[in-house]
């Protein structure tokens, strides 16, 4: 407890106190917490079961826009889409992320200056970004078709101008920017792992691969754990990258959830139906991450 | 949990002295992956500056030309008649500006709140503000947007520093750093009979100045590159930020690909300056949030 000048009458005027103090100073934040998305989250789950849209106001619609939406081609392919993005985007995300923590964790000069280049992506405008790389994947002209070209692959893939390439192409782009943030994470676990461990394993003959198996990964439990979390929600809400790198296109080879949303709600002027694509949304990553946390917390039970 | 008073150093040896031999091929092997990597993130950087420099005519080329010639400055002239950059860049500093400010007052002070001050439902209305972090806000932003255009603010600036100023990821990065000050430093502002409010002003804010930095650097990168909130609210192009400028351009001058990439790097130049000057902050504040998720 943290001693206010003690007041004899006792501990219940003190709490009052407290309460009040402490109110004080999460309302300038709390009041535009709560009016701007508390209560947006909570409209949610009214607008969904409503039409409406631009024409008259909400109309209480029960489960139609659920019916609609088992029936709709269009964000059955969103959903499907997202999944592939999810699905590819996580390991490999990992996978760098860790190898760049990894390499970085060493006694090599130059290393500060690379932390910094690898993070810059992360904190660079994905508009400008988008251009970049839309250039660089331009399919006759641009430096990595030449290149693929060059090694001797004849006909490398049209990128984001063809049906199977684009979605590829945006992991990539996906990959690339965010591997240096969670590289960040990866190296602030690392720290956390005692160097004795290192020298015990070391010292029962263990190489630097089973050193990694048996003493960094068990280690980085925790971090891991956490990047896996970000990495899903993060994945399954991805939107400004596809939107503009490829809008969607070509067809509907990238359109993803977040974006069919969009498309219902901002530009069809379908609130009602927007809404219940969004709850399905937000149901998804609330169960994963649920499900997450319960594979999370029996693992480090057993 | 990493303090950001003092932040570990990044580069504790893992691996004491080895025999000379293997240890240096490791090495050698340790540098080649880390030029291939800094190639491969850099890569995009290097092409857009490049092609920014170049006459339209020069971008795309068989083979690559890596060094623009002749260089060609005008693009930097051009851009500005061609395009609204100046409102753009002013609008954008100007949410930026706010935003940062408003967030980093009101988080701050929150999470005096709920580091500092006991009180009953402290806890579970934390859980509530870092529940939200981990809903994506394109599930909310039908809602939002009805809201906020019935509070007359839609198409407005006012619309983008309510969306970004009240986020508790500030309340949340600062109360991890209150709560590496000891209480008993309050305690004794207590008996001198500093009121709550006195220490929050007198010794929280000058002893926090490194969260401050990481959190109004984070702030303001995250405002200046938001894309989604200025295309949603923002229709009238005297509001346009510059995200919105730019992809704009994109589509109207789809075949200027230089002009585009100087669009381009007038957008990251700003953050890439201010990233630099100052990184470890950025690294501080992505260390001290992402730990304790």
């Amino acid at each position: 407890m943290t001693s206010m000048p003690m007041v004899r009458r006792g501990r219940g005027r003190l709490v009052l106190r407290n309460t009040a103090v402490g109110w004080s100073f999460l309302l300038p934040n709390f009041a535009g917490f709560a009016v701007l998305t508390l209560v947006p989250v909570a409209l949610l789950f009214y607008y969904a079961f409503t039409s409406w849209n631009v024409f008259g106001g909400a109309e209480w619609t029960g489960l139609d826009n659920f019916r609609q939406l088992v029936h709709d081609h269009s964000f059955r392919t969103a959903l499907t889409n997202t999944v592939y993005y999810t699905v590819f985007h996580i390991p490999l995300t990992l996978v760098a992320a860790l190898g760049l923590a990894l390499l970085l964790n060493r006694k090599l000069r130059g290393v500060a200056f690379f932390r910094t280049v690898a993070f810059f992506p992360y904190i660079t405008s994905i508009v400008a970004l988008a251009q970049v790389w839309n250039m660089l994947f331009s399919p006759s002209y641009g430096p990595i078709n030449q290149f693929l070209r060059a090694i001797g692959i004849a006909h490398p893939p049209g990128w984001t101008t063809s049906a199977d390439w684009s979605m590829p192409a945006v992991i990539l782009v996906g990959t690339w920017r965010e591997a240096g943030y969670y590289m960040l994470l990866f190296l602030a676990g690392l720290q956390t792992i005692p160097t004795q461990l290192y020298e015990a394993a070391k010292v029962d003959g263990a190489n630097a691969w089973q050193r990694l198996l048996a003493v960094t990964l068990p280690g980085l439990r925790p971090t891991t754990f956490f990047v896996v979390v970000m990495l899903t929600i993060g994945s399954f809400k991805v939107f400004d990258l596809i939107l503009v790198m490829t809008a969607g296109g070509p067809g509907q080879s990238t359109l993803v959830v977040s974006q069919y949303i969009y498309q219902k709600g901002f530009i069809e002027n379908q609130f009602g139906y927007a809404s219940a694509i969004s709850i399905v949304l937000f149901a998804i990553c609330f169960v994963i991450t649920v499900v997450q946390f319960l594979i999370n917390r029996r693992g480090s039970e057993a | 949990m990493t303090t950001l008073l003092h932040p570990p150093s990044l580069e504790i040896p893992l691996e004491p002295a080895r025999p000379p031999r293997r240890s240096r091929t490791k090495r050698l092997l340790g540098y080649a992956a880390l030029i291939v990597a800094a190639a491969a993130i850099l890569l995009p950087f290097y092409w857009m500056l490049m092609s920014s420099l170049k006459a339209n005519n020069d971008v795309y080329t068989i083979p690559v030309r890596w060094l623009p010639d002749p260089v060609v400055w005008k693009n930097y002239v051009d851009i500005w008649h061609k395009s609204d950059m100046t409102t753009w860049l002013k609008n954008t500093l100007v949410l930026s500006v706010a935003v940062t400010f408003l967030q980093v007052v009101t988080g701050s002070f929150a999470a005096y709140g709920f580091a500092k001050v006991r009180f009953p439902g402290r806890n579970v209305l934390f859980l509530a503000y870092i529940g939200t972090i981990a809903v994506p806000w394109q599930s909310y932003m039908i809602p939002q947007f009805i809201l906020f255009s019935k509070l007359h603010l839609s198409d407005t600036l006012w619309s983008i520093v309510a969306l970004q100023a009240f986020g508790a990821f500030g309340v949340f990065l600062m109360k991890q750093f209150y709560e590496t000050i000891p209480d008993e430093l309050l305690d004794a502002a207590r008996i001198d009979g500093m009121s709550e409010y006195g220490i929050w002003r007198r010794i929280m804010l000058p002893l926090s100045v490194p969260a401050i930095a990481s959190l109004s650097l984070l702030t303001f990168v995250t405002t200046w590159n938001d894309y989604l909130g200025p295309l949603i609210y923002l229709r009238s192009h005297s509001l346009w930020t510059v995200q919105i400028g730019l992809k704009t351009f994109v589509n109207s001058y789809n075949a200027e690909y230089s002009l585009i990439m100087t669009g381009s790097v007038l957008s990251v130049l700003p953050i890439a300056v201010i990233f630099l000057l100052g990184q470890r902050y950025f690294v501080e504040g992505i260390a001290t949030t992402g730990l304790k998720g």
